[in-house]
């Protein structure tokens, strides 16, 4: 038996669905005893060290290990050669070496392998593997990238996915149009924690992986092709995760530090740097966006035309389904009868893109939201106004065709965060400068600063889409430990930080009356829960927790009838699990649960399945592509100093329906996090690349939001119940990421009147220094 | 290189310390004390915060070999037993705690700043942990829970006197 790293120990959670249960992690994060995947150790483990490509493109002309071989400390030194299945991988088209083969397509690109006794051995040694490289001209513009004569940097040339929506009258006229090109900046998820895992060869060809992920079942899946093992070798326990966010949906070291620990016969931990985790995972999506909007002289929609142009980079992780979604939302959360849409993602040589919280729904709302505030300032209208005319409400239809059923208040979200009291004005008098844009660099006591406030509303499908075979698996297991019944709930669903651990034990407690329930460690032991994305897995995994708890239930209920069966006249009606007992039907006590079990184990395991969704029609992207839709709107209040171009986001107000609030202090964490990420990409967050190399990939360079860049977020949360999904609940994680950004640039424009199509704005977009 | 120092009260040991080998790394590699998180490991983030000789510093940026002869307190000596330091209790109560991967940093920065100013002001909070990052929270329930943890404090003291 090979040692295994420590993980944390599992707490007891009592708590109920609605209420603002604490985490189970949280007392071992505040001690510091969480461990999390960069923190395994074991005896006799060795470190792995990834050698990258410095070139965004080029041949491969030899590869020499020798010299790293016979550095101090290495046990081996591997390279494409030594993969021992499939030499490809990816989410969704195997285009990704998982070590380059003879080409290099970007910046970073994984091209070998080292591991040695200590991790600066490893990286020594790295720097000593030769890469002999014929360098090419990268491709770096996605228009490029898009022309007939342009290299093509995979087989089957460089557009990886073209949707086309069509949706009724493409020859329809309106009294006022307006148009924009809109920018979009690659924003990096930036978790907190790097990309790391510890592998075990078990010492029979088979490998443990402790690994912080997303989706362990679709590692182990792609791992079984790249390491050629059937899937029972393969085993992944989930090690403690700092944020993912996206950036854990597609392989980063897994595959290598399975290949090194079988190898060498030794556990191997592989952590990345920052600035090495900036090119180990995928970044957001950077667009270009061109629309037209027509409307009638009361502000109601005509028609909507946009193409959408997304930066695939080298490979194509996600981008088939990040597309989807930025032609789906395209128009924005309106009623739009006749749409005219097409985007494309392409392969260029940048770093590749691919999820990113919001996935594809960001990108768009900068646009569309532009687009509003224009054809209101056209129209002569206000920008809450033109909103709400057009809001979709119930039964109204998207561009693809799909009827949004259930409550659709896009139009209450406007009003509420509308009338939320204005922050303070500007103080007259003293100021604490810390307070104004550039804070505490101390650039202005108040001259020049203008205020602005602007507004936006977005949406964004909870779930998988298109037709794809969404499913969680729960195995809910009651039985009697110590004298007191105790549930324990397994699932595969990766705890990110968002409390899905918390949510399970509220489900699991509400749904069979317990109060100690255990969430074990997520593992691939259990089927498959999808991925923790696309803000699905209470919906999903809630819901397959709520299922198999229902089985368990049913056949404990049973069991209380036949023991009670003749006792007891009124013993079969109505009977229910509460507060740890079999309770009658007006909540009397009958039974208590440890007696009624004694030695008995109840275990269920069930899958949930959301509704099913079609694909995007080819020709006309018409289809029913989505499970749920979720709404959120913000208002923005800033000041800008407009001699320096500095932006100070005065405050933040939300309004956004959850359907049902499993733990609202949860839900509200969503709201803020999920604004601050928004804020990032509105004003600070990008990554700047130049001819496909990264020039800021540090957190020094790459600017996230601070304490001091995050306002007060005012929120209303609304719980207005879906009738389709478990408890009501909508997916709450990605709505808040969408229009906040969007929100802010409005702000911006309406406080300086500049025309602000760039997101982030920066500096140099509000002051045109070239006539200063 | 040897390394002799205390750490969260007792003395410790360590040899064979590579000479660019960071007080972080030490600590998380050889002193197996990985309660000091290796987020950006250039000072931007703060989740390796600690205490070097009662001052706040970034453990990423303090060469191992600086630690010698100096006394240390991490997150792991924050709390004793099972009991939670308020600041800690403050933080799993509030909310402020999601992924975690910054928590430990932020807990030692609050203990500090609330050692030195019990009762802050909003703008002293977000002074003093303007070099911790946090990814998750948007930090509304971060301030939240440094008022808690300064109230709950000057409660304690106040009946305490």
């Amino acid at each position: 038996m090979t040692e295994q790293p420590r993980l944390a120990p599992r707490s007891v959670v009592s708590g109920r669905v609605g209420e603002s249960v604490q985490r189970p992690d949280a007392v071992l994060k505040v001690k510091g005893d969480f461990p999390y995947s960069s923190d395994l150790q074991v005896k006799g483990m060795l470190w792995g060290a990834t050698v990258r490509s410095q070139h965004p493109y080029a041949r491969i002309v030899s590869i020499d290990t020798a010299e790293a071989l016979r550095s101090p400390g290495v046990r081996a030194v591997l390279t494409h050669e030594d993969v021992p299945g499939r030499k490809v991988y990816g989410l969704e088209i195997p285009d990704q070496p998982v070590l380059a083969i003879d080409t290099v397509r970007y910046w970073g690109e994984a091209i070998a392998l080292v591991a040695a006794d200590h991790p600066e051995q490893a990286r020594r040694a790295a720097a000593k593997v030769h890469v002999d490289y014929q360098v090419l001209v990268p491709l770096t513009d996605p228009e490029v990238a898009l022309t007939a004569d342009a290299p093509s940097l995979h087989e089957g040339g460089n557009i990886t996915r073209h949707v086309r929506i069509r949706h009724g009258d493409q020859g329809a006229r309106a009294d006022v149009v307006v148009t924009g090109e809109y920018e979009i900046g690659m924003q990096d998820q930036a978790p907190l924690g790097p990309e790391s895992g510890l592998a075990i060869p078990d010492g029979e060809g088979g490998v443990d992986l402790y690994i912080a992920t997303q989706w362990l079942h679709i590692d182990r899946d792609q791992l079984t092709e790249i390491l050629a093992l059937p899937p029972e070798k393969i085993r992944l326990t989930m090690a403690g995760i700092g944020g993912a966010f996206g950036a854990r949906e597609d392989l980063s070291m897994q595959a290598h530090a399975c290949m090194l620990a079988l190898r060498t016969g030794r556990p191997v931990k592989i952590a990345y740097s920052r600035p090495e985790s900036f090119v180990g995972h995928v970044h957001r999506h950077p667009g270009r966006l061109r629309y037209e909007h027509g409307a009638m002289r009361d502000g109601k929609l005509v028609y909507v035309k946009a193409r959408i142009l997304l930066d695939g980079g080298a490979y194509a992780s996600s981008s088939t389904a990040v597309i989807a979604n930025a032609c789906c939302f395209a128009a924005g959360p309106y009623e739009c009868p006749n749409a005219t849409i097409d985007g494309w993602v392409v392969y260029t040589n940048n770093p590749p893109c691919g999820a990113m919280r919001g996935f594809g729904s960001v990108q768009n709302c900068y646009a569309h939201e532009a687009q509003m505030d224009k054809l209101a300032a056209a129209l002569g209208m206000n920008p809450i106004d033109i909103r709400i005319t057009n809001a979709m409400k119930t039964g109204s239809s998207m561009v693809t065709g799909q009827i949004v059923e259930g409550p659709v208040p896009v139009a209450e979200l406007l009003r509420r965060v509308r009338d939320v009291p204005m922050p303070p004005a500007t103080a007259s008098g003293p100021v604490d400068l810390t307070e104004m844009p550039g804070g505490v660099s101390n650039t202005t006591h108040g001259e020049a600063v203008k205020r602005g406030v602007g507004y936006a509303v977005g949406f964004k499908n909870i779930g998988y889409s298109e037709g794809f075979n969404d499913y969680s698996t729960a195995r809910v297991r009651l039985s009697v430990v110590g004298g007191r019944p105790r549930v324990e709930v397994h699932t595969a669903g990766a705890e990110v930080g968002q409390g899905l651990v918390t949510v399970q034990a509220q489900i699991a407690g509400t749904e069979l009356g317990v109060s100690d329930v255990v969430v074990l460690d997520a593992d691939t032991a259990v089927g498959s829960a999808g991925s923790s994305s696309a803000s699905r897995q209470t919906y999903i995994t809630g819901g397959a927790v709520k299922a198999a708890c229902e089985a368990v239930r049913e056949r404990v209920l049973g069991l209380a009838q036949s023991e009670l069966g003749g006792r007891s006249p009124d013993a079969g009606a109505g009977l229910r699990l509460e507060n740890d007992a079999i309770v009658s039907a007006k909540g009397t006590f009958v039974l208590s649960l440890a007696t009624l079990l004694g030695e008995e184990v109840i275990e269920e395991t069930r899958e949930f399945r959301p509704r099913r969704t079609t694909r995007l029609d080819p020709e006309t992207g018409q289809a029913n592509a989505h499970v749920q839709y979720a709404f959120a709107a913000h208002r923005a209040v800033v000041d800008v100093d407009t001699e320096l171009g500095l932006v100070k986001v005065v405050e933040l107000a939300t309004a956004q329906d959850v359907g049902k609030a499993i733990n609202p202090q949860a839900v509200e964490g969503q709201l803020e996090g999920g604004a601050a990420q928004g804020l990032g990409l509105a004003v600070m967050e990008e990554i700047q690349l130049k001819d496909g190399v990264i020039r800021n990939a540090s957190f020094t360079d790459y600017l996230l939001p601070t304490i001091l860049d995050m306002p007060p977020v005012r929120m209303q949360i609304l719980e207005l119940g879906d009738p389709h999904s478990p408890y009501g609940l909508k997916g709450v994680g990605e709505p808040p990421t969408i229009s906040s950004g969007p929100a802010i640039i409005a702000a911006i424009r309406a406080a300086t009147g500049r025309p602000l199509s760039r997101a982030p704005v920066r500096p140099h977009d509000i002051v045109d220094i070239t006539k200063s | 290189m040897k390394i002799d120092c205390t750490v969260n009260g007792r003395s410790q040991t360590v040899d064979g310390v590579w000479e660019g080998e960071s007080l972080l790394s030490v600590l998380r590699d050889r002193m197996q004390l990985p309660g000091s998180k290796n987020a950006c490991e250039q000072g931007e983030c703060g989740s390796c915060s600690i205490y070097m000789d009662g001052a706040l510093v970034c453990a990423c940026l303090v060469l191992g070999g600086q630690a010698n002869g100096r006394t240390i307190v991490t997150i792991e000596g924050l709390s004793t037993g099972n009991a939670l330091h308020a600041v800690q209790q403050a933080f799993v109560e509030a909310g402020a705690v999601q992924c975690g991967f910054c928590t430990p940093g932020l807990v030692v920065a609050t203990h500090d700043l609330l050692a030195r100013v019990p009762e802050p002001s909003l703008m002293q909070i977000r002074e003093a942990l303007a070099g911790n990052i946090c990814r998750c929270t948007g930090y509304a329930k971060i301030i939240d829970a440094v008022q808690l943890a300064a109230l709950r404090i000057a409660v304690h003291e106040r009946t305490a006197r």
